[in-house]
């Protein structure tokens, strides 16, 4: 007779001192853990509901601004520092591990229409409504000297927008024309027309970076290449576009924040169709900027919130807004893909956190490998219908709200007159508009 | 021959063709078939002596040696590290790589944790989802691969017994064992001597540390029956039909005369449940944290424990119930009634999910093995008949037996232990969870009273046995999984891993309303909503936004685009796509009739031969 019999012996399993770690012996045999899909989806289950419960994203208000802030700047080099332009004519630089302004600049009588910063972060230039360029240092004044612009440049009619080349002293300027200066020159290296008509923002591509896009109030967006002399190409959209930004992954993709609510996300290549059209707000667009890693952009509204939306999605994942916080004017994406900040007409400049739930600051390793895993399970169980309600939910303010239910009432009217006269008409006579191309009024070359 | 029940893990193939052949690198696990050839192997030096110390050879038949072969063939292709140049598999130092390539894994250890169907195709859908799924399955692969390469740190061999040649297992004593096997596992077999409470009721915890028992005169004790610590011993004063532990060792469910109670792991009534009375057995879901009670007035009632609420109380419609298993796969109970049935029931439906017609006569006992595959069922017509549970629910195995079995219990390992009045037989299969066979007995025991419960102990290789004279835990080498995991039931966990694991546990809490025959079935796409969906959509829109555009030839230049051609080139591409219509129609009747004449011809065949047509006829599907 030969027997063995299962003998385990306790100090392979019990630890030996009460300084020791536990010792957990792992076995993987499916049968000894029974109900992996229902646990997991468990599991999936109460991580979402913790996102909802953790989604906490309001981080802090700079206030200081005596009027509306108009434009945003996020400085090339560091990650703390951002500039804003007010409506007064005033330009702060903050700080926002302090949560300080660090300095203030008259810059400008009338508004300050637009802030960059050359690539370098050693300077930046603003644009206002006193028909002036103006190149400031990024370092305040010694001591006992005045605060005072690098370079004025004064033009003949007002500027509304301004961005600085990515790689080259140069930048470009737009008002009723789209002009590309010389940082060394006081007259435009180039200025280029298409129709008359003023423009409200110019952006230069920044992996192309010969590339600008242009919006203007005739509702087209233009596309220029900077060493031709005239420009590309346009669209022209039902509704005006206010800004657009570049995608900074992938060069021929550009989001534009539109009248209509929508924005489009369009392939430079085929401007006919946009690659998606993004509809949540409820009223329009004024602002939008891509996250650095080009999957993401925020867009800032005239109804007095910012949503996030997946660039391959048309609804967006995230909306954030607070009870003093009126209409958005712009917004902006940190370089580090943690926060954004959106500067609105109640003269605040407000920080969120680009993932609402996320915890912030160093975790530990396990914190870690449990965020992860449950980021997985999320996006497994993402389509449940249960996980998808939870995680789907948003307080909205009550305008919003309202004013959704009525658009959708809207929405669905229209919908119903269509489906009935395509019913009552010869086959054939009523053409299908998709709802992506039926925005698009024509693609001028 | 009667083997033990599946000898080692596993055993890696074994190779014994390469004598002949020259001299190849050869892998440490690979049987050493000329040790004097094989003197000046590179590899470490080979460990065979422990291998035998450990697990005893395998009879040596063709049959397994063919098996090998083949598994060894089927290897999975990990892709070798294909290098064109072989110099440079040379180190620096010019020592050559023994072992080139990443060490190969058995297959039907990565199939154990394949969880895709491979055999499926893929289905239709967009080319981004089918590349998500396609990458999905790849790393499922490799995960399966990993998984199984984890095996070799499992640190435990399974037990065996075996008889020398021709010696009979089931003629060896119990003493026998203990005599031969160490101190530590000689001490897990005893006898308590408790006649005046009459026969009883036995159940260990998840963990296998801890014993219950539970007499029909009111003596209901817990104990760590490893370390023979009593935890508590009282009397109810009431008759106990059933005891159960709950998810952890600290709470104790009884089934007294009247009522249910739960106790605390020292002895105190914590709840008396009104709405379960007259409980007849008792069965504890540990993921859904139910405790399904069976009584005698025919309801089955699902008790929340963890917030103490009543989840479904289903009528059987059977009359008393007195005879419940759970299945621990799926967690389904099965009852098993007076008129042969065994069905099978999930809280979240009304009527049984199945039933079974098992016996002529009663049922009189039901078990389910760890896998969810077999159901062993004994009947009042004397017969053990085992179920396929997969799907077809047809007998497998059947035999009958002189007294019929009054209860039934599967180990862990697949051994199947049957209680016959005072006897209990032991039958084993060849390998973990494989169909036990029901010709010879693996062990037997006879005891000095009636069973009245049994159950095999998790993680140990016991078998706990309630009968009239008392408890006796016997010993059952290699009935038991020698490896457990330290998250899921530890049994050497302390106190604060044990309340860590409880909160994990109740977070996890799987929802009644989930119990169903396939607990994977979550996991899988839910067409009939999505098409559903799909045409509600359209009617929505009033036409289909993903319906083909007809075809619309491009205009030609050079006079060639007169209508004619036009027309002409619109019905060539009309009559094709007609064509490929027609073909695939043809092809799908093509393979329904295959289909239906490969079920015919099973049919036919899982028919057995008898002359007159049986009254269970009726029930083949």
């Amino acid at each position: 007779m030969k027997v063995k019999m299962l003998s385990r012996n306790p100090d392979t399993y019990v630890r030996e001192t009460k300084l020791d770690l536990q010792k957990v012996p792992r076995n993987y045999d499916p049968t000894l853990h029974p109900f992996e899909v229902p646990r997991e989806y468990v599991r999936a289950l109460n991580a979402t509901k913790l996102e909802r419960v953790f989604a906490k994203p309001f981080l802090a208000s700079l206030d200081g601004h005596r009027d509306g802030v108009n434009c945003l700047a996020k400085h090339p080099k560091s990650l703390a520092t951002v500039l804003s332009g007010a409506c007064d004519g005033e330009v702060k630089i903050w700080n926002l591990s302090q949560r300080k302004c660090i300095r203030t600049i008259q810059a400008h009588e009338g508004f300050v229409r637009g802030i960059c910063t050359r690539f370098c972060g050693t300077s930046f230039f603003t644009v206002g409504d006193d028909k002036t360029v103006k190149q400031w240092k990024m370092d305040g004044p010694g001591y006992g000297e005045e605060e005072e612009p690098l370079h004025t440049i004064l033009g003949k009619t007002v500027y509304t927008g301004i961005d600085h080349h990515w790689k080259e002293p140069l930048f470009a300027t737009c008002g009723q024309q789209v002009d590309i200066w010389d940082e060394q020159k006081t007259n435009p290296i180039c200025s280029m027309t298409w129709g008359f008509d003023s423009i409200s923002s110019v952006k230069f591509n920044p992996i192309e970076t010969f590339l600008l896009g242009s919006c203007a109030s005739d509702r087209n967006i233009v596309l220029y290449d900077m060493r031709q002399a005239t420009p590309l190409k346009k669209v022209i959209l039902d509704m005006r576009t206010n800004t657009i930004c570049w995608n900074p992954m992938e060069a021929f993709i550009f989001t534009a924040a539109n009248e209509d609510y929508n924005l489009y996300t369009f392939d430079m290549r085929a401007l006919d169709t946009p690659v998606m059209v993004h509809m949540d707000h409820v009223s329009a667009v004024l602002d939008v900027d891509y996250s650095p890693t080009g999957k993401e952009f925020v867009s800032a509204s005239f109804d007095k919130s910012i949503r996030i939306f997946p660039v391959a999605r048309s609804q967006s994942r995230e909306v954030y807004h607070t009870k003093r916080m009126q209409h958005v004017i712009c917004v902006k994406w940190t370089s580090d893909n943690k926060y954004i900040m959106c500067g609105s007409d109640e003269m605040n400049i407000r920080l969120w956190k680009a993932n609402a739930s996320e915890k912030l600051g160093v975790l530990t390793s396990r914190e870690k490998a449990a965020k992860d895993y449950n980021q997985k399970l999320k996006e497994k169980f993402q389509h449940y219908p249960h996980i998808k309600r939870i995680s789907r939910h948003r307080h909205l303010p009550k305008s919003i709200y309202s004013q959704i239910q009525e658009q959708r009432i809207m929405k669905e009217a229209r919908r119903r007159k269509e489906v009935n006269r395509l019913k009552h008409s010869k086959p054939g006579s009523v053409s299908i508009v998709s709802k992506k191309k039926k925005h698009i009024v024509a693609v001028v070359k | 021959m009667e083997t033990a029940p599946k000898l080692g893990r596993d055993v890696p193939p074994k190779k014994d063709k390469l004598q002949a052949k020259r001299k190849k690198p050869r892998r440490y696990w690979e049987e050493e078939t000329a040790q004097s050839a094989a003197g000046a192997s590179p590899g470490p030096p080979s460990n065979k002596k422990r291998n035998q110390e450990l697990r005893p050879q395998r009879p040596k038949n063709t049959h397994i040696l063919k098996k090998s072969r083949i598994s060894k063939k089927l290897q999975v292709p990990k892709k070798p590290r294909e290098r064109k140049n072989p110099e440079s598999q040379r180190s620096l130092s010019g020592a050559q790589d023994p072992f080139p390539g990443p060490a190969p894994v058995p297959v039907d250890v990565v199939q154990k944790f394949c969880r895709i169907d491979k055999s499926k195709k893929l289905p239709r859908c967009r080319s981004k989802t089918r590349n998500r799924l396609k990458v999905a399955e790849t790393e499922e692969e490799e995960t399966s691969v990993t998984a199984a390469r984890s095996e070799l740190l499992l640190a435990e061999e399974p037990g065996f017994l075996e008889g020398e040649d021709g010696e009979d297992t089931a003629k060896i004593l119990q003493a026998d064992i203990v005599e031969a096997v160490d101190i530590a596992s000689a001490a897990k077999h005893f006898d308590l001597n408790l006649r005046q409470f009459g026969p009883y009721r036995v159940n260990y915890s998840r963990t296998g540390r801890h014993l219950a028992f539970g007499g029909r005169r009111g003596h209901v004790a817990a104990l760590d029956w490893v370390t023979k610590k009593l935890m508590c011993e009282i009397n109810v004063m009431e008759a106990v039909r059933d005891i159960r532990f709950l998810h952890s060792e600290a709470l104790l469910a009884v089934a007294q005369n009247r009522w249910l109670y739960i106790y605390d792991n020292q002895g105190i009534e914590l709840h008396c449940i009104r709405r379960c009375d007259r409980v007849t057995r008792l069965e504890f879901l540990p993921f859904h944290f139910l405790l399904a009670t069976a009584s005698e007035t025919g309801f089955l009632t699902y008790l929340d424990v963890s917030v103490g609420k009543i989840v479904a109380a289903l009528n059987a419609r059977a009359g008393r119930l007195d005879v419940m298993t759970q299945n621990p796969y799926n967690a389904v109970i099965h009852l098993g009634h007076s008129n042969g049935t065994v069905s099978l029931w999930s809280p979240a439906v009304k009527e049984p999910l199945v039933k079974i017609l098992c016996h002529r006569g009663g049922v009189r006992a039901v078990a389910v093995d760890s896998t969810g595959t077999y159901m062993a069922t004994s009947g009042l017509d004397h017969q053990l008949k085992i179920f396929d549970l997969r799907g077809t629910y047809q007998p497998l195995r059947a035999r009958t037996l002189p007294q019929g079995a009054g209860h039934l219990a599967f180990s862990q390992r697949g051994l199947l232990a049957a209680g016959m009045g005072d006897v209990v037989n032991i039958w084993a299969g060849h390998g973990k969870a494989s169909l036990p066979s029901l010709e010879q007995p693996y062990l037997t025991h006879r005891l000095s009273g009636p069973v009245h419960g049994l159950q095999f102990c998790p993680f140990e290789d016991v078998l706990g046995l309630g009968h009239s004279g008392g408890i006796t835990s016997m010993l059952v080498p290699g009935s038991a999984e020698p490896n457990f995991d330290g998250l899921e039931s530890n049994p050497y966990r302390s106190r604060k891993q044990r309340q860590e694991w409880e909160v994990k546990a109740l977070l996890e809490k799987v929802p009644a309303e989930l119990i169903c025959l396939d607990p994977r079935a979550l996991a899988e796409v839910d067409v009939i909503s999505l098409e559903q969906k799909k045409k509600e959509r359209i009617e929505r829109l009033g036409y289909d936004p993903e319906a083909k555009t007809p075809f619309q030839p491009k205009p030609k230049q050079k006079g060639r685009s007169s209508t004619a051609s036009l027309v002409k080139r619109k019905r060539k591409v009309m009559d094709k796509e007609h064509r490929d219509k027609v073909r695939q129609s043809l092809e799908q009747q093509q393979q329904q009739q295959e289909q239906q004449q490969q079920q015919q011809h099973k049919q036919e065949k899982a028919k057995p031969m008898r002359a007159r047509p049986s009254a269970l006829d009726r029930f083949v599907r």
